[in-house]
Parts: C-alpha cells; sequence; structure tokens
C-alpha cells in the first residue's frame, strides 16, 4: 500500500518538484481540514444521541448556555464530557499507534496488541484498589510508569535478535499481556472490592468520566502528541534506515527516546482516563498512509485526526446499536478492528515500513 | 519467525535406540534412549508428586500410610479423605496437565512456533466465552460451564483455522490471526463479566482461573476416557507428524496427506484442550511450558507429545500442590500458580530464544 502510493508519486515527476510538492501539500492540508470538519459533525451527533435524542438546535442552545433543563443536564455533564475524552483518547492511542510503527517498523505495532495499555490498565487497578487513590492526576503517573516499563518489557523480548520481525514484536505483546493478565486475575482474587472496579476498568469506556480528566490528564497527552509532532522527520529518517538516517544528520537514538516517551505519555494518559482499548493505533495509521503515502509528517497528524473520528464514531455507535443502553467503546472497537488486524495477517507478506 | 531448532541427524552409521513395529508395519517408531530414560525419569517424578499430593491436607500422612492406603491398606480414616477427595483430585490434576501438554506440543509442532499454543492463540479464551455465556447469558439452558467450554473451543478453532486458511496452511499465520481472534474474544469476556451480578462476576472469574479443588470422581471419568482416545490418535498420527517437521515439501515427497494429517492433529490438540478446559477451566501456560521443557529434557528438535503429556501432568500436581501449601491456610487454585510461574518462564523463553535464532 505505501509502496503503491510512493510510487505513483514518483511515476510522473512534474517538470518542477517544488511546484509538485507544494500542490501535494496544500492538497494534503485541505484534507486534514475535511478530516477536522468531518470530526466536528460527529461531535455534534455525539452531543444529541443516546438514551434521550435531542434535537440539535437544543444541543447548540444547551451549549451556549446552561438554562437549567434537563437536556442542559444532559449535554453539559453526560455527553460533553465524553465526547471531548473521546476526542483525547482517541488522538492519544492513534498517535502512539502511527509512532509505534514508525519506531519498530512494524506494521503490526499496536499500543492495545503489545501490552502498553494492559500494562498501563494493571498499574492503574492496583493504584485505586491495593493503593487506595482515587485522583486522575496522581493514578496517571500509575498508568505513564506501567504503560514504559510494558512497552520496554516488549520492545526487549520483541527486538531481542538482529533483524527487528514485525510478527515476533507481536508475539511478545500476546505473551506479556497473557503474563500481567494471570497476574492481575491472582491479584483480583483476593480482593473483591478490587476486582468490581476491574472489571468495569478493563472494558474500556468513556461512560461517566468526569470532564475534570481532561485537565488532569490531558496535559500528559498533549505533550506527548507535542513531541510526536516534532518527530515527523526524525521518523522518516529511520525509515531509511539507521545508516542512511546518520548520513542525514538524523540521531537514530535521540529519536528512538523521544518516541518512546511521547508513546508512553499518550498511552498512559488515554488509558488512565478510558481503561485499554485496542486496535485504534493498529487500523488508523494504516488508513492515513493510505491517504498520505509515507511521509510520517502528515501520517503523525492524519492519524491523530483520523483515530479521533473513529473512537468518537465507535462511541456512538455503541450507544445506537445496544439503545436505551450502550455498548462500551473499547468492546466496539474490538469488533471493528480486529477484522483488520485479520486482514493484514492475511496477506502474503505484511508491508514493510 | 523463529520455529524449532531442529538438529540436524547424524552424518553417518545406525542411530542408537528401539524400533517399535505392531506386526503389520502400519505403526512403528523410533524410541531413542534419551527418550526413554527422560520418560522413566518424569514417570517417576510424576510418582513422587502424586505421593506428596496424597499426603497434603489437613489429615497428615506419612509417605507409607499414602502408598498403602492407595493398596487398600491403609488406616480407615485416611481411605476416606484419600478415597474421595485427594485421589479423584490428583486424577483431574494428571488429566488436565496431560491433555493441556499433549495439546500444546501438536499446536506448536503444527505452527512451528513455540508460541502457538492454545491460550495465545485463542481456544482457552474461547472456550472461557462459552463458559460465559453458559453461565450468564444462557443459564436458563442449564449446559453449565463445562458443556459451555467445550462448544466455546470448538467454535473458535474452526473461526481461526478457516481464517487462518489462504492456500494451505501458514503456522505464524495462525498464530497472528489466533492472536486477534484471542483480542476480540478477550473484550467479549470482560464485556460479559461487566454486565453480570458482582456475585456472578466472582463466581466466574473464579472458575476462569482454573481450579481442580473439590473434584470428585463423577468429572474423572469424563477427562480420562476423551483424553486416552485422543492420546491414542496423537500417537497414531505420529509418523506424519514425524514427517512434517522437515517441511511440507519433504513430508508430501515421503507420501504423508499434509493437510490432512494437519486437520487431524489440530483436531486432536482442540479436543484435548477443550476436555481440558471442561474438567478445571482455563488453566494457563501449561500448555505453553511442557512441550518446550520437553523438548530441552529430551534434546529434540520437536515437542514430542508423549513427553509433553508428562512433563504437563506434572506441572500440574506441583503447581496444584503449591497453590495449597504456600499460603497455607489460604488456598490458591492451580491457575494463580500456573500463572505466575508461567510468566518468568515465558519471558525467559523469549529473550533466550530469539537472542539465539536472531
Amino acid at each position: 500500500m505505501t509502496g503503491r502510493t510512493s510510487a505513483a508519486v514518483f511515476a510522473a515527476p512534474p517538470a518542477d518538484p517544488s511546484v509538485h510538492r507544494a500542490a501535494r501539500a496544500s492538497a494534503l492540508a485541505a484534507g486534514l481540514l475535511g478530516a477536522v470538519v468531518l470530526l466536528v459533525a460527529l461531535c455534534a451527533l455525539s452531543l444529541a444521541v443516546g438514551a434521550r435524542d435531542l434535537p440539535l438546535h437544543t444541543v447548540w442552545d444547551a451549549l451556549r448556555a446552561d438554562d437549567g433543563s434537563e437536556a442542559a443536564h444532559i449535554v453539559r455533564h453526560l455527553r460533553l464530557p465524553r465526547t471531548l475524552l473521546a476526542v483525547l483518547v482517541g488522538a492519544g492511542l492513534g498517535l502512539a499507534g502511527a509512532l509505534m510503527q514508525a519506531l519498530t517498523r512494524n506494521p503490526l505495532a499496536d499500543p492495545g496488541l503489545l501490552g502498553v495499555e494492559i500494562g498501563a490498565a494493571m498499574a492503574v487497578v492496583v493504584a485505586i484498589s491495593l493503593l487506595g487513590i482515587t485522583q486522575a492526576w496522581v493514578y496517571v503517573w500509575f498508568a505513564l510508569a506501567g504503560s514504559a516499563v510494558a512497552s520496554v518489557v516488549v520492545y526487549l523480548l520483541g527486538a531481542s535478535g538482529r533483524a527487528v520481525n514485525p510478527e515476533r514484536m507481536v508475539l511478545a505483546g500476546a505473551a506479556v499481556s497473557a503474563a500481567l493478565t494471570a497476574c492481575v486475575a491472582a491479584l483480583l482474587l483476593l480482593d473483591g472490592q478490587a476486582f468490581d472496579k476491574y472489571r468495569f476498568w478493563v472494558v474500556g469506556s468513556l461512560a461517566g468520566r468526569e470532564l475534570s480528566l481532561l485537565w488532569e490528564v490531558g496535559p500528559f497527552i498533549a505533550s506527548g502528541a507535542l513531541i510526536a509532532f516534532g518527530l515527523g522527520r526524525g521518523l522518516n529518517a529511520l525509515a531509511l534506515g539507521e545508516e542512511t538516517g546518520k548520513a542525514l544528520g538524523v540521531p537514530a537514538g535521540q529519536v528512538r527516546v523521544a518516541g518512546a516517551l511521547a508513546v508512553t505519555l499518550l498511552c498512559g494518559g488515554a488509558t488512565a482516563i478510558a481503561g485499554p482499548i485496542g486496535f485504534v493505533g493498529l487500523a488508523v495509521p494504516h488508513m492515513a498512509r493510505l491517504v498520505t503515502g509515507p511521509d510520517n509528517r502528515w501520517v503523525l497528524p492524519y492519524s491523530a485526526v483520523l483515530a479521533a473520528l473513529l473512537i468518537v464514531a465507535a462511541d456512538v455507535l455503541g450507544r445506537i446499536v445496544a439503545a436505551p443502553t450502550e455498548v462500551e467503546v473499547g468492546v466496539v472497537m474490538a469488533f471493528l478492528g480486529a477484522p483488520v488486524f485479520i486482514a493484514l495477517c492475511r496477506r502474503r507478506r505484511i508491508a514493510q515500513l | 519467525m523463529t520455529g524449532t531448532t531442529a538438529k540436524t541427524a547424524r552424518p553417518s552409521g545406525r542411530m542408537p535406540g528401539l524400533t517399535v513395529r505392531v506386526a503389520s508395519g502400519r505403526l512403528s517408531g523410533r524410541l531413542s534412549p534419551r527418550a526413554v530414560a527422560t520418560g522413566l525419569l518424569l514417570l517417576a517424578l510424576l510418582l513422587a508428586a502424586s505421593v506428596a499430593a496424597l499426603m497434603t491436607g489437613d489429615y497428615p500422612a506419612t509417605p507409607a500410610d499414602v502408598v498403602r492406603t492407595v493398596l487398600g491398606e491403609g488406616p480407615p480414616g485416611l481411605e476416606l479423605i484419600v478415597g474421595r477427595f485427594r485421589l479423584p483430585r490428583l486424577l483431574v490434576a494428571i488429566g488436565v496437565g496431560a491433555a493441556l501438554g499433549t495439546a500444546g506440543a501438536i499446536f506448536q509442532s503444527v505452527s512451528r512456533n513455540p508460541l502457538g499454543s492454545p491460550e495465545i492463540i485463542g481456544f482457552t479464551t474461547g472456550a472461557a466465552t462459552g463458559a460465559l455465556l453458559a453461565l450468564l447469558v444462557f443459564p436458563s439452558l442449564a449446559l453449565g460451564a463445562p458443556t459451555g467450554a467445550v462448544l466455546g473451543g470448538l467454535v473458535t478453532a474452526v473461526a481461526v483455522y478457516s481464517l487462518a486458511f489462504r492456500r494451505g496452511m501458514r503456522g505464524d499465520r495462525l498464530v497472528l490471526v489466533g492472536i486477534g481472534v484471542n483480542a476480540v474474544l478477550m473484550a467479549a469476556n470482560s464485556f460479559l463479566l461487566s454486565r453480570a451480578s458482582l456475585q456472578q462476576a466472582q463466581d466466574a472469574q473464579m472458575w476462569l482461573i482454573g481450579s481442580v479443588s473439590g473434584r470428585g470422581w463423577d468429572e474423572v471419568g469424563p477427562l480420562w476416557i476423551p483424553l486416552i482416545v485422543l492420546l491414542a490418535a496423537t500417537v497414531a498420527l505420529g509418523r506424519g507428524t514425524a514427517a512434517m517437521e522437515m517441511g511440507d515439501e519433504a513430508a508430501t515427497a515421503l507420501g504423508v496427506p499434509v493437510e490432512r494429517t494437519r486437520l487431524a492433529l489440530v483436531a486432536c490438540g482442540v479436543g484435548l484442550t477443550a476436555t481440558a478446559v471442561a474438567a478445571a477451566g482455563p488453566i494457563v501456560f501449561v500448555a505453553l511450558a511442557a512441550p518446550q521443557i520437553a523438548r530441552r529434557v529430551a534434546r529434540r528438535g520437536a515437542p514430542p507429545p508423549m513427553l509433553s503429556a508428562l512433563t504437563g501432568a506434572l506441572l500440574t500436581v506441583v503447581a496444584d500442590l503449591v497453590g495449597q501449601r504456600l499460603f497455607a491456610p489460604v488456598q490458591l487454585p492451580v491457575g494463580v500458580a500456573t500463572g505466575a510461574v508461567g510468566g518468568l518462564y515465558l519471558a525467559w523463553l523469549l529473550s533466550r530464544e530469539w537472542r539465539k535464532g536472531g
């Protein structure tokens, strides 16, 4: 897929390459703007749809002023937080997936599949249940530590050979997830209350989240995103191989460390808000590359916006299919994302990054 | 993919060992002295662990007491306790371990991957989904967790196998597709657990960890009869399996129907997994670890099924013993012990295999 796009770009070089590049950049920017507009529209839908459907003008009135009505309460206190958090979580996971795929040059990398989210989730449950921590801005640190440890372990196990092999890293992720799940199960066996919290946490949901999470956890995701956007050029150089990167003056080691830091901030933050949500980080970068080609300077912002779109859509879908109750966004994403993963695996050779 | 590190054949001369043939010549195999010695050693260890398991509990007994009781001449109090409680529990642990060990050996051979075991590629999770559906969603059908587990495991196996099949079967694709299906089933399981009442969810979670405590004679028959049939079938398929270890082309050239043998093997493996899960719940890591340990001890390229069965039985009995003894009087289910040990073992396996295999 990436090969075809770049081949098409190189197949017909225009008379002046800089003109072509400028035209392409403005087309991509326009596409990104279109995706943002679509995201705003979907957010409006997310505010209107639910156990009680509201007309859009009611939503608009409720947003402009709190008139004390029931509709205003639903919009301002229930649906606005979850919609904004869905955008934040989606952007975080999409960026994390794109970063992981670029850093490990692994088309199957995903924070859920590679066990990073389960590491964060486990740390959060330990913090909430065993240590009695309830403030999000405290337990987000546990999520960060959990995701950092899990990603380092998976990376060390998965990349310890001479050549990094995509399947091997997925296997390491599956193995680490299985081991962590077994440990969590043992831990929870001894503590009924902790189990009760964990079983709702591990599904991956945006329901009933406080708006305060936005400024308690949001800054972590935002700083992760800033680092990620700054890495586009460095990741492009990494894709050409370590030697070429060095020749281009890109320090591969620094790019890797900064990338790992960004992945930790993004995954840890997103998991601290919603619990583990798999497959977003896997599928979205592939969709983004279909549009942008292999240039990470565009893949990263597209991944952020498209993943936010996907999570908001999955959240709305979960409210529609099971109305008047709802299916959690983590479950919806697993059922939407697994077919993409299986289709990628069924290809004869998985596209190398 | 790393696969198994097959040893090259010795350059010349007869290989030492004992060739076993049935009169018709349809069944034949080579027993290397090392494999025989390993088997005897594992059997001795299993016997020792079994005696220790029969000694353990609120009513302590000496090894001599236990042996006499099993032979029918023990003190009456102990006879009741061993006969009614400890012996069936031990037999279930041995049977479950043997079934999981063999299933793991089969899947790891077929996928040529040390991680191609039922708990990684979704069969165990699928069996759990079936059990959860039977317990939480359709309690009115009164299927019970075991029946649900068997159905769930079978449906998952068919799904994974057919999704991974594309112009023939490739082991690495089977494992990857299995991981994808496993992720969906994990999501489904946590969804089901979040919808149940706390009491129901705790009971279900207890079952999901896997335990052999409280098993009686009623559970021994339904475990051991299919186990013996499936073990016999696996041994009968052994010749084709050995040929397939050399690669599909070589096996085809030797006249082995590759796809059919593989399907029959996978069917045996799925049957063994489902039988074990139905008896004790989804105990993790036995199917993963037992074949690799057996392979290393026997110094064989591929995981040998019968030695894996013995290793699996030994692991399960020891894990159950540890769970009973370690934090006594708190009794931990066998799945907790296998999970904790398995996690460490797995990290070691991955780092070692991959540093070597590069």
